[in-house]
């Protein structure tokens, strides 16, 4: 099975969000990057399980410049077997996907793994992107996968409910909780990382769909106000008349 | 302008954060929404829409043939504007429908777009802890709207329905069975939910939530540790790394407010924090907070919502 998945990086879950160049530009000052999680806790760990049992290679891919190569070194020390970096400013949503989608489309991949959403633009975009791009199957918000021969089948989050589906290989998927469990990188698999290969590939030319023209922090919570445990009637008449939502 | 909404449908049903996103539609302008399977979407035309395309051969929002679905509608309206739910299905269809365009999209809208400037909508970004202006820069826009972010108004016109047959190709995706979550109001649709977290100390004491939720109509939810453990099952956790939901009203007994919990719940309108400790974060988020014993607190709300119930 050859399978590839898609991994960027992200500013670590407690980071300060804060924004500079006039709220333009997110301000990485003090900032920690990590891989995004749904790409490695769930997308990564999946792929690597199927290959473990039942053979075959991990590609990851990244669209970013020199500075995801920390990240894409995280993921081969987990596991995967080679990295591919398209050497780029992830410039919108359609543009990681088209770089994607021109890189993996002659080259015979049975799954295609995205996480869930980015963890800082929570777009949730770039998978079903690739998919129609390559036209093949998406499974969104995949929750559990099993391969047997060429039929995939999946467990998926929908509204109200949990979906079992079908798929014949290849398709696309977005990995959610549930798929697998995070992996600790050990000693050896960082020493091991450094001599993997990670290919540089230029990028194609694609016009960007979207821009971010500024940021904006949400208006500040007025303060708390402190209810005695004794009298919850004074909360639910406040929860009434104040607030109207109940 | 000519604005198509993609209304999802269920057991029969169109789906409540249609309603929402025909309602968001309509202040751009005309709105023709686009649903199928075996409903009836007349009530779609009470908020705002003025036509209907029922495609009855789709029987599940299937993201291929859904795809193909709203690319053809939107040959046949000619529409300028694509609106959809950002749900489960909505998602995928609409980053699909994006890419099978080449039309920009902008993916967890809040707000109407603003058009003094070119094309931009105001998006959830970072978890809710901030919004990005995203500018649209193609002709054809698409918008997937947060559910919940915008109300549903019943405005009392009739839409006139038209059933297509536009051949949407195979589904690639079969859909073997569907476990349903049981009776209760899915979570991402709530309007009110009570949530418990590692301060309830065992799976036996959750009773306190389900009797507060079930006296206010309400779903339940938890803490990512919460559903680690296995106290409560997976759907129920929300976070950045489970659900994010913006209910009317949520309220927290016995969970920190650890920064990732905030990150799924910050969207919501009101929120009331129960927990023994003064100095927990939450009550930084709160609206109204109650300093106590959850075990004691959430019986007495409980009692105190019946009575105000009774009353009313
Ligand atoms: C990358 C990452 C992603 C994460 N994603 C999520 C996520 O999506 N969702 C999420 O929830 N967490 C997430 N977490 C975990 C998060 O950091 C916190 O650890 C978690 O939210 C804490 O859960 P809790 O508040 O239930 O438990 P605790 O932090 O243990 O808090 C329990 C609280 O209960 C109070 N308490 C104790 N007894 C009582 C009582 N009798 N009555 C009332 N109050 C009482 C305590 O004062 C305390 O504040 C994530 C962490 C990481 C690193
Ligand atoms: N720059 C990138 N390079 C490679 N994959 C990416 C990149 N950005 C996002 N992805 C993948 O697309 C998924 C969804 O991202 P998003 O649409 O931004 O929420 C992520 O979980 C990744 O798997």
């Amino acid at each position: 099975m050859k399978l590839l998945v898609c991994i960027s990086k992200a500013p670590d879950t407690t980071s300060k969000i804060a924004f500079t160049d006039n709220n333009t530009k997110f301000d990485e000052n003090g900032v920690q990057y990590i891989v995004n999680p749904y790409d490695e806790w769930y997308a990564l760990v999946r792929a690597l399980e199927l290959v473990e049992a039942k053979g075959g290679t991990v590609t990851t891919i990244t669209v970013g410049t020199s500075a995801d190569d920390a990240t894409i070194r995280k993921a081969l020390a987990i596991g995967a077997n080679d990295a591919v970096r398209i050497d780029t400013e992830a410039k919108d949503a359609y543009y990681v996907a088209k770089q994607i989608a021109e890189y993996a489309k002659d080259k015979g991949y049975d799954i295609v793994l995205t996480g869930k959403e980015t963890i800082n633009y929570n777009g949730a975009q770039i998978g079903g992107m690739i998919a129609e791009l390559l036209d093949m199957p998406y499974v969104s918000l995949a929750e559990k996968l099993d391969v047997d021969g060429d039929t995939a089948k999946l467990e998926r989050d929908v509204l109200g409910g949990t979906e079992v589906v079908e798929v014949k290989l290849p398709f696309a998927l977005s990995a959610a909780k549930g798929m697998a469990e995070q992996r600790i990188p050990n000693m050896r698999g960082i020493m091991a990382a450094r001599k993997k290969p990670l290919q540089v590939v230029p990028p194609v030319d694609v016009e960007p769909l979207t821009e971010v023209i500024s940021y904006e922090m949400p208006p500040a919570k007025s303060a708390c106000k402190y209810i005695d445990p004794d009298n919850m009637d004074e909360l639910v008449e406040l929860l009434h008349n104040e607030a109207k939502v109940i | 302008m000519s604005v198509l909404v993609f209304v999802e449908s269920k057991h029969g049903k169109v789906s409540k954060a249609g309603f929402q996103a025909v309602t968001y539609g309509s202040k751009i302008g005309e709105v023709t929404a686009v649903t199928f399977g075996d409903v009836d979407p007349s009530v779609l035309g009470e908020y705002g829409a003025k036509k209907v395309l029922l495609h009855k051969g789709l029987k599940e929002a299937n993201d291929q043939q859904s795809t193909r679905l709203v690319v053809e509608a939107v040959k046949e309206t000619g529409a300028d504007i694509i609106v959809f739910s950002k749900d489960q299905a909505g998602k995928a269809i609409a980053s699909r429908v994006s890419a099978a365009l080449e039309a920009g999209l902008a993916s967890g809208a809040i707000a109407l777009p603003v058009t003094d400037n070119g094309f931009v909508v105001k998006t959830n970004v970072f978890s809710g802890k901030a919004f990005a202006n995203v500018k649209i820069k193609t002709d054809k826009k698409i918008i997937s709207l947060i559910p919940n972010s915008f109300p549903a108004e019943k405005v009392g016109g009739t839409a006139e329905i038209v059933e297509v047959s536009y051949d949407l190709g195979e589904a690639g995706v079969k859909v073997l069975e569907l476990k349903t979550q049981g009776e209760g109001v899915p979570l991402p649709e709530a309007e009110i939910v009570v949530s418990g977290g590692r301060g309830l100390k065992g799976p036996e004491n959750w009773w306190m939530i389900e009797d507060l939720a079930k006296t206010l109509g309400a779903a339940t939810a938890c803490s990512r540790p919460v559903a680690d453990i296995g106290w409560r099952p997976h759907h129920e956790h929300v976070g950045q790394t489970g659900l994010a939901i913006r209910p009317n009203l949520y309220i927290a007994a016995g969970i920190s407010g650890a920064i990732q919990h905030l990150a799924g719940v910050n969207g919501s309108k009101t929120i009331v924090v129960i927990n023994t400790d003064p100095e927990a974060p939450f009550f930084k988020a709160a609206d109204y907070g109650v300093v106590g014993d959850a075990f004691e607190v959430l019986p007495k709300l409980n009692e105190a919502v019946k009575k105000f119930k009774a009353n009313q």
